[in-house]
């Protein structure tokens, strides 16, 4: 038991230990600009203790802003699913329509959110107020839905033969097809494809709220940017950082849950 | 007229024909068995018939009809069980009753799937999905979901090849009730001779591939219900066994004649591990090129 708890424990804690000193040693020679370990905690405090309070629009606790991320990638997200899924059944199902979209799929899908952005504020451009948030949905959900696209076309492709045969054999309709044989044989691919997709929303979120400057964790790491508070932006980093790593987590839990062969 | 009528059925799979020129006559209530090596094309002819393949050539009939696509009028039980893991016993064998009548009653369904999860003994796994059962018992349901159906022909696609002897005995037995009890016509595709003549009215052998094509067709006159270990001393079942295994090797004969393989023999040379070694003696392996003569006898 001795060496789990070193595994577990202290080496995990010797490797972050290493990161926060060559963190301060470059912040005391490198990089004077640099906030120091010391005062990025010293000035962070407040949005730390207080993390859900609300002194203004862009100055709120740290939890408060994720929370706001959190939704708006959550709506991104489920967009993101709801259209990805049936595409990617649609691209495993029929060769005819994988012809005909993969390539449009191929080119579209490493464009960064960075190019998506203005393109779904000028979509939105008549929504008016709302046009910055629909504008970053737009673009939350066309770049995290690559993953689940793809991945649940090639789960349905890698359906055995032997299931589809039993489908064709017990005469199933098309729905019962879809929902007792297709959908569970392809799950644990689909749920890989989502929580590749999480992973994608929350990288995009950051740069849809810089971009619209709307509240949230993104939204005020660019204000503390151009406000010079420089300690504020490594707060925030390390927020995004620990978020998406429970995200993910969370996911490969569900992931598991699910897999169904 | 007979029941299942295969004429000519010939199948190609890229170029080569794997069934030739198969003609098959099953009647009403028989239980046919045919027997064949693994790769010979079996699947081929089960999948023919169950409509899942359509032949090249030559015509497939069931009831005097020709078979163009799967129907619940044929129950097929696949090698490998071919059941839906995420989906319990129950509903496995729910999902077919459903397809067949779906203007049942709920109850009626249910009482239905009960009473074939009863045949095949497996009430106490109503509950549980595939992947906690054995492969026998995976099996079980595999048929009691075929006749949930109540097929008009049963096809039995090598339906205990994958088991260890003992279970396979005791399914062959359940097989032997299961079929004495409502006579359904039956075609049985094993890669064991004596599974065929223990189970079957006919046993019929298929040639080796490519180019498989059934054999003369042998009435078993054992009568029944069988005694498994009697069987095994009564002459006419060892005249049969003979007879059966006898056509397949012969036409297994044939083929090895005309097989050409090229041989690549490993270029090394054996050597002696446990030998000291000798000073200024090479390190590096002999390669058998650099062995000028060299003579190797081939024993058949």
């Amino acid at each position: 038991m001795k060496s789990f708890k070193f595994d577990w424990l202290v080496l995990p804690l010797i490797g972050m230990v290493v990161a926060v000193l060559i963190w301060h040693l470059v912040s005391q020679t490198v990089s004077k600009d640099l906030p120091s370990p010391m005062k990025t905690w010293s000035e962070s405090r407040d949005y730390v203790l207080h993390p859900f309070e609300k002194r203004g629009e862009m100055d709120q606790g740290i939890l408060r802003f994720t929370w706001y991320s959190l939704i708006l990638v959550a709506k991104g997200y489920a967009i993101a699913l709801l259209l990805g899924t049936p595409i990617g059944f649609m691209l495993g199902l029929s060769k005819a329509f994988a012809k005909a979209f993969d390539p449009i799929i191929q080119i579209l899908r490493p464009v960064s959110p960075l190019a998506w952005l203005p393109l779904g504020l000028v979509l939105f451009l008549g929504a008016g107020k709302n046009a910055s948030e629909l504008g970053a949905l737009f673009t939350i959900a066309v770049c995290s839905m690559w993953p689940t696209v793809l991945n649940t076309a090639v789960g349905v492709r890698a359906i055995p033969q032997d299931y589809l045969n039993v489908a064709k054999v017990l005469k199933l309709s098309r729905t019962k097809t879809l929902f007792k044989v297709l959908i569970p044989a392809t799950l644990p691919y689909m749920f890989t494809g989502f929580r590749l997709s999480l992973g994608i929303a929350w990288l995009v979120i950051v740069a849809a709220e810089m971009l619209t400057g709307r509240p949230g964790v993104g939204g005020f790491l660019w204000q503390e940017y151009n406000a010079l508070n420089y300690s504020h932006i490594i707060l925030c980093i390390l927020t995004i950082g620990i978020v998406g790593f429970i995200l993910d987590r969370l996911m490969s839990v569900v992931e598991r849950k699910f897999k169904t062969i | 007229m007979p029941y299942l009528e295969l004429n000519n059925v010939t199948k190609h799979f890229g170029g080569a024909p794997v069934l030739k020129d198969v003609n098959l006559a099953v009647e009403q209530g028989e239980f046919v068995a045919i027997v064949g090596f693994s790769g010979a094309g079996k699947s081929t002819l089960i999948n023919l018939i169950a409509g899942l393949l359509h032949p090249d050539a030559g015509t497939v009939k069931l009831n005097g009809k020709v078979i163009t696509e799967p129907g619940p009028d044929r129950g097929i039980v696949f090698q490998n069980y071919s059941l839906l893991p995420w989906l319990t016993v129950f509903e496995n064998i729910l999902l077919a009753v459903d397809t067949v009548n779906p203007g049942w009653s709920k109850t009626q369904k249910e009482e239905h799937v009960l009473k074939y999860i009863a045949m095949v003994n497996l009430t106490p796994a109503r509950d549980k999905k595939p992947g906690e059962l054995s492969g026998g018992m995976r099996q079980r349901v595999s048929v009691a979901r075929a006749l949930a159906m109540n097929p008009q022909i049963l096809l039995l696609d090598e339906p205990l090849s994958a088991l260890d002897a003992l279970t396979r005995a005791t399914l062959q037995d359940e097989i032997s009730r299961i079929w004495l009890e409502d006579k359904k016509t039956v075609l049985l595709i094993t890669n064991d001779p004596d599974e065929g003549i223990y189970l079957a009215d006919r046993i019929i052998p298929l040639t080796a591939g490519p180019e498989a094509t059934l054999g003369e067709s042998l009435k078993v006159e054992i009568p029944r219900p069988r005694d498994r270990k009697g069987i095994n001393h009564d002459p006419h079942f060892k005249a049969l066994r003979r007879e059966v295994v006898e056509t397949m090797l012969a036409s297994k004969k044939d083929r090895h004649a005309s097989v050409t393989r090229k041989l690549v023999l490993p270029d090394i040379e054996p050597e002696d591990l446990s030998a000291p070694p000798r000073p200024g003696w090479r390190k590096s392996p002999i390669r058998r090129r650099e062995i000028k003569e060299e003579s190797v006898e081939v024993s058949k």
